[in-house]
């Protein structure tokens, strides 16, 4: 019984052994001199356990009574979580190394707040999934503060920290208020208890846990702790923020819509056309007066959330597999654009204005292609993978007869891609400057084109993640 | 004759005077700390209330949980605090805007 619980938890107790191990092991030895190869040896960790839970998993199981669930959902999440955890550690070394900021918690800590993430996708009961949030959350705290010695930093870590632990707050009244009146934390109990008809109660709960989980994908109007958290943090520790918690959060909502609420799918799905459609209009008209990239790119997220959530609020399988796919192309979509962000510097500062880059194409050739594809990608534009992810989405909507919200989105994706465009526009039409005259480390380089290689190659077949999100949405769904 | 109805008032009351606590307070970043206590003894207060009303262990449980996270969620703020305060050496919530957002 208990062993073959362990079995199911396996990963996430490999992963936790081994934040604490390195834990252990740097303090005892070099500490921050171990500091580089602990970030290698963490997204070594990271790719095993993703491959292993990508090519092991099978069917659905479930452990401790049903806290623990594992079926094919948690899996695509999970191995996207790692995945992209991985990609953002190793680009960040060099980034951090040259700055004096590569300290051997913050691997340990990214591995810690990827357990939560894990967790989290797979909670099957309010306790599991209380737990893991607040695992990832209070390691990302930590990581937004990693610059101690800098006021931005710091300022950042407090703000997230304060909005974070507010909507942790509001989630757990709405949990206690769901076990109040469905008299049990199991999702499967609360399905049943909920029915087909919520109780005003229950509804309460629902409400404020589906806020709590808006704060943490950080959808519109629970928006305001990003631009301030992106722009503070230290740049690598954003690239982090953009993609694996954000997968995370988004596997966790709907997780809860659906095995949870599933009964009632037309009372949630109201509040995430709201979310979403907020979300794509902030994002995309506050970025326009943005000239700072890390704020642009913080906005630019809130405006996915929305496209994602639109995948969510169909409240159909294909929704689902809408937004597992779009979630992924994201995913890789920031994590090229990342590697680019963090080569920008000028003698040896970082540089995050976005003017900077005027006229970078006549210097870097290949570097800007690569970038112009990237925000073409998260602009929408046809020939590039960010199309397709929201082509899928759209399409969800349709289906669903959300004829007016996926109107609405097409207007949002439209004005987003002025602020897209204008970097592109800067690279390739601004005034003459030699703002720029960082160097690329090769990892970072590799990550920059192999992520635009991505958005290119990809419209063939998606890489074939098609039909594993379909697989994914199944499980959750039925 | 006190029932659940009575408890799930009192936090819902606390919970409320936290969230304000959050957003009214112009002053200290610990009245921020405290009001977040606040909210997570709220929802301590609705656990064990159900949980007793129910017969349900379930509920206790979670609340030592909560109890254990607060602490480390604290903890955490306590030090992030710190480190604000040698940066900037102040800790007024209208002094945390290097960054307007």
């Amino acid at each position: 019984m208990i062993s073959s619980d362990i079995q199911i938890v396996l990963p996430e107790i490999i992963l936790a052994l081994f934040a604490m191990g390195a834990l252990l092991g740097a303090v005892y030895t070099g500490k921050d001199k171990t500091a580089s190869f602990l970030t290698w040896l963490t997204a070594g960790v990271f790719l095993v356990l993703g491959a292993w839970i990508g090519l092991n998993g099978q069917g659905t199981q479930e452990a401790f009574g049903g806290m623990f669930i594992d079926d094919s959902f948690s899996r695509f999440a999970k191995v996207v979580i790692l995945f992209s955890a991985a990609a953002v550690l190793i680009v960040s070394i060099d980034y951090m190394a040259k700055r004096d900021l590569l300290r051997f918690e913050y691997p340990i800590l990214v591995a810690l707040a990827t357990v939560g993430m894990m967790v989290m996708v797979s909670a099957g009961d309010l306790m599991a999934l209380y737990m893991g949030l607040e695992l990832q959350s209070l390691a990302l705290y930590v990581v937004a503060s990693l610059r101690r010695d800098s006021a931005k930093s710091t300022e950042a870590g407090l703000k997230y920290f304060v909005l974070g632990a507010l909507s942790s707050g509001l989630l757990l009244y709405g949990a206690s208020l769901t076990y109040g009146f469905a008299g049990t934390t199991l999702f499967s109990g609360i399905l049943t208890a909920v029915g087909h008809d919520v109780s005003i109660g229950l509804l309460f709960g629902m409400v404020f846990m589906m806020s709590g989980f808006a704060f943490k994908v950080s959808a519109a109007p629970f928006h305001m702790w990003t631009p301030d958290v992106y722009e503070g943090s230290p740049t690598p520790v954003t690239a982090f923020f953009a993609t694996a918690p954000k997968v995370a959060a988004m596997g966790l909502f709907a997780r809860v819509v659906y095995d949870a609420f599933g009964g009632v799918v037309g009372d949630w799905q109201q509040i995430v056309m709201m979310l979403s459609i907020l979300s794509m209009f902030v994002g995309a008209i506050a970025a326009i007066g943005q000239t700072n990239i890390k704020r642009l790119m913080a906005y630019s997220s809130i405006a996915h959330m929305g496209f994602a959530l639109m995948g969510l609020a169909a409240g159909t399988a294909m929704g689902v597999e809408a937004m597992l796919v779009y979630m992924s192309i994201y995913v890789t979509m920031n994590i090229g654009t990342f590697a680019f962000i963090l080569s920008m510097e000028k003698d040896g500062k970082p540089v995050t204005e976005i003017k900077a880059l005027s006229m970078y194409s006549k210097k870097e050739p290949l570097k800007a292609l690569a970038l112009l594809v990237l925000m073409f990608s998260l602009a929408g534009v046809p020939p590039m993978l960010g199309f397709m992810g929201k082509l899928a989405v759209f399409r969800a909507a349709l289906e669903a007869d959300l004829v007016w919200l996926a109107v609405a989105a097409g207007i949002a994706s439209v004005i987003g891609a002025f602020y897209y465009l204008r970097v592109v526009y800067y690279m390739y039409f601004g005034e003459d400057s030699d703002a720029l005259d960082g160097t690329m480390s090769p990892v970072a380089w590799g990550m920059l084109v192999a992520s635009a290689v991505i958005m290119l190659v990809g419209i063939v077949n998606l890489f074939g993640i098609v039909p594993m999100a379909a697989e994914a949405a199944q499980a959750l769904v039925n | 004759m006190i029932g659940i109805e009575h408890y799930l008032t009192v936090a819902a009351a606390l919970f409320v005077i936290g969230i304000f606590g959050l957003f009214l307070n112009r002053k200290n970043i610990i009245i921020l700390l405290m009001s977040i206590e606040l909210i997570l003894l709220s929802v301590n207060i609705n656990f064990v209330a159900f949980s007793s009303f129910l017969n349900d262990l379930v509920g206790q449980v979670f609340t030592l949980f909560v109890l254990t996270v607060a602490a480390a969620e604290a903890a955490i703020g306590l030090a992030i605090l710190v480190c604000f305060f040698r940066n900037r050496g102040t800790i007024d919530v209208e002094d945390v805007n290097v960054m307007k957002g």
